[in-house]
């Protein structure tokens, strides 16, 4: 079309057309939106992978090798399950040095051991399983025949098992140098016993601070110091609080965080490295979070409550008691169960602290060594052993287990408040 | 304090109703009183234990504070304190982070803020809220027996150490990536809707209101978020301390093994150090650094709120 003959009103739409460029500005507004899809995709592909990478590495083949076969000890077609007391131990004398055997006898008589425990005896000292190599889960569902090809050339004679590396042993089991008889209990206990502490410290405080400051705090210079560092420390990357704990409450508490105040250090080695010491550590790690999420809390209480009550004659305190904390209560433990799964999923502050790089004995108080389970994970993670890895993948399924319950159920109690609120 | 300024609004007439007091109240509000404070006492405490333990470093005969700020090799076995290839290492995992979670992250957010709908936010937010909730140690584990593998199988396993900056940068931008989306999704949310549909009744596209007009409208917020997770990549351990390799090393390749501040002390104080050698020390020391580093950050990103914000009605 060319200028000259075209009526004016012609030659202005054309121009506006073309000024404002339309059909590019529409093609480039595509290309941008599926950009944005794009992103969104990969984050969700992102995480989907990193699910699937842990119970990838959590399932698989392996080829095991016994030292003696489990048939040879008790007879064909037996397992160890029907053995009897007697036959058991008179295994563990006649495959074992007699001192090995006096030393087990020694740490608990073998005829007062339930036949559950000297079957696990028998395995780890005599059948003495060993996993010389171990698949992961895709390979193991998709390359079967190239597996079995495989381990039969690199490890003639040795059973091709699919494997579970999380079981209910696994998760009973105490830590062993063999990834195939180690067990996360001492962790799943270490890790308990450590966030109990740190709920019995972080909240009581945690709360009590918010309440000081959205109750009782006046506008004063001293009050605004102490709300800025609190946002400050929120920000403090978590292993400096390792190195706080580490100085202050291994090191120079350590008379009451081993336990020797109370007469519990005896016979201990745990120097202030203990469940103690790691507790206070992540309550003074989680403390800014939880007081953060309870002032929210707080806030969001209407001020006519507080008006009324005080309107009835009640004090600061009582009106804080009866009608601030309860009617903000279930959101303060809602922000307070968010934190805990944060500390319970804390590892670079706690290693530093000292948690104990390999023990097999369970905590039994707040004074003992301990070990927890990322600390766990973080270990085998770090091994390059195949195997390891394995039973890695396997902690990392029960921690995210664990977690995913804590924060399921503040989700849910989240929802819940909300729904209750809107009826209100 | 809504109530200090009484029914009138003015101080001076204010009926204070809060005024009768029981002896106990007394003492709950110095209770009260002591936990808020607590939080002073440990800021206190880190400033004084890294300070304290810092200057026992310096003060020990191997060390100096000029080749510790600008030696190039940290080597304990033979007296070298050099800081440089831990903050280079530091300073190459983060920005590789950043340069996955920053575009990755405003993309995201501007996805959730001005194109999702209501339903598909209601299962996108709380799927980022789970992506961040999942420990960093899982984080280090998929690093390792993921990125890593994927890396080598890409670039060549000759190319591509075990241990490299690369895949614990790129794992981590991952970690961080959920961090920078909330906050900025916050930011853009934040945005009053009027503002999108004057751009709107000036006939711009939706590409164009959102990145023209919200972006810029949310600057303050967007680089808030972009900082703390800067803070946050710098700070962080697990992932850099599985898969970045131990050993300190001065190398810009990113495929090659250098042990990052993190990592170091992480390192360091998981083997059995005693107390007051320069070794237990150097890592109060490493850690002053990392505090100081992650407190001016989180100091300018709240400045930058507070100025940059813009306020509307």
């Amino acid at each position: 079309m060319s200028v000259v003959f075209s009526s004016p009103r012609d030659t202005a739409q054309e121009h506006l057309f073309r000024e404002h460029n339309l059909p590019v500005r529409r093609r480039k507004g595509l290309i941008w939106q599926a950009v944005f899809y794009a992103a969104t995709s990969i984050a969700i592909i992102t995480l989907v992978t990193l699910v699937l990478s842990i119970v990838d590495g959590a399932f698989g083949y392996v080829a095991v090798q016994n030292q003696i076969e489990v048939e040879e000890l008790v007879g064909p077609g037996r397992t160890l399950d029907s053995a009897s007391k007697q036959e058991l131990i008179a295994m563990l004398n006649e495959h074992l040095s007699r001192g090995l055997v006096r030393r087990f006898d020694f740490e608990a008589p073998l005829m007062e051991r339930s036949n559950q425990d000297l079957i696990k005896l028998v395995m780890r000292e005599v059948v003495k399983p060993q996993v010389l190599g171990s698949w992961n889960l895709v390979p193991s569902l998709f390359q079967k025949d190239l597996i079995l090809q495989e381990a039969a050339q690199r490890y003639p004679g040795a059973d091709i098992v699919f494997r579970s590396w999380l079981t209910l042993d696994f998760i009973g089991a105490s830590q062993s140098s063999i990834p195939e008889l180690a067990g996360i209990r001492t962790a799943i206990m270490g890790s308990l016993l450590v966030i109990m502490i740190t709920i019995l410290v972080a909240f009581p405080i945690g709360v009590g601070a918010a309440i000081y400051l959205e109750e009782f705090a006046s506008d004063s210079r001293l009050n605004r110091i102490i709300q800025v560092n609190i946002y400050n420390l929120s920000g403090v990357p978590s292993i400096i609080y390792g190195l706080l704990g580490l100085a202050v409450f291994v090191r120079g508490l350590e008379p009451l965080t081993s336990g020797a105040l109370f007469g519990f250090g005896a016979g201990q080695t745990a120097n202030g490295r203990t469940v103690l010491s790691a507790g206070l550590t992540l309550a003074l790690l989680v403390l800014p979070i939880i007081i953060i999420n309870a002032q929210e809390a707080i806030r969001a209480v209407p001020q006519s409550l507080r008006d009324s009550s005080y309107g009835l004659g009640a004090t600061k305190w009582q009106t804080v008691w009866h009608h601030v904390l309860p009617a903000s209560i279930d959101r303060i433990l809602t922000g307070t169960i968010l934190s805990i799964s944060r500390a319970l999923g804390e590892t670079a502050p706690i290693v530093v602290v000292g948690a104990s790089t390999f023990i097999s004995v369970d905590p039994n108080s707040i004074f003992s060594k301990f070990t927890t389970l990322p600390i766990q994970v973080y270990q085998w993670t770090a091994r390059p052993q195949g195997a390891f890895r394995n039973i890695a993948a396997a902690a990392i399924l029960v921690l995210l287990v664990l977690l995913l319950t804590l924060n399921a159920s503040a989700i849910i109690m989240r929802n819940r408040i909300s729904k209750k609120r809107r009826q209100a | 304090m809504g109530i200090k300024h009484g029914l009138s609004g003015k101080p001076e007439a204010s009926i204070d109703f809060s005024k009768r007091r029981r002896p106990a109240e007394g003492t709950i509000r110095t209770l009260l009183f002591i936990s808020a404070a607590i939080s002073i006492f440990t800021t206190i405490g880190i400033v004084v234990i890294l300070v304290e333990e810092s200057i026992l470093f310096f003060g020990s005969p191997e060390v100096d504070i000029i080749e510790f700020l600008f030696g190039t090799e940290w080597k304990p076995m033979i007296g070298e304190f050099g800081i440089l290839p831990l903050l280079n290492s530091t300073l190459m995992t983060s920005t590789i982070a950043m340069l996955v979670a920053t575009p990755l992250g405003l993309f995201v957010a501007i996805y959730l803020s001005e194109y999702a709908s209501e339903r598909v936010r209601g299962i996108l937010k709380p799927l980022l809220e789970v992506l961040a909730g999942i420990p960093t140690v899982v984080y280090g584990y998929f690093a390792l027996t993921f990125m890593t593998p994927l890396l080598r199988s890409i670039f060549g396993p000759n190319i591509v150490q075990i241990y490299n900056t690369a895949s614990a940068g790129l794992v981590m931008g991952i970690l961080i990536l959920p961090l920078v989306a909330s906050m900025t999704e916050d930011a853009l949310s934040a945005v009053p809707s009027s503002l999108r549909q004057a751009s709107y009744g000036l006939g711009a596209t939706k590409m164009e209101t959102s990145l023209q007009i919200v972006v810029p409208a949310a600057f303050s917020g967007i680089g808030a978020a972009f900082i703390v997770g800067l803070s946050r990549a710098i700070g962080e351990t697990m992932i850099v301390a599985l898969a970045a390799g131990a050993g300190p090393r001065l190398t810009a390749n990113p495929f090659e093994s250098a042990e990052t501040l993190t990592g170091y002390i992480v390192r360091i104080s998981g083997g059995d150090v005693g107390y007051d050698t320069v070794d237990y020390n150097s890592i109060f020391a490493l850690g002053l650094v990392l505090f100081i580093t992650t407190l001016m950050l989180n100091i300018i990103s709240r400045k930058i709120v507070k100025r940059f914000r813009e306020v509307y009605e």
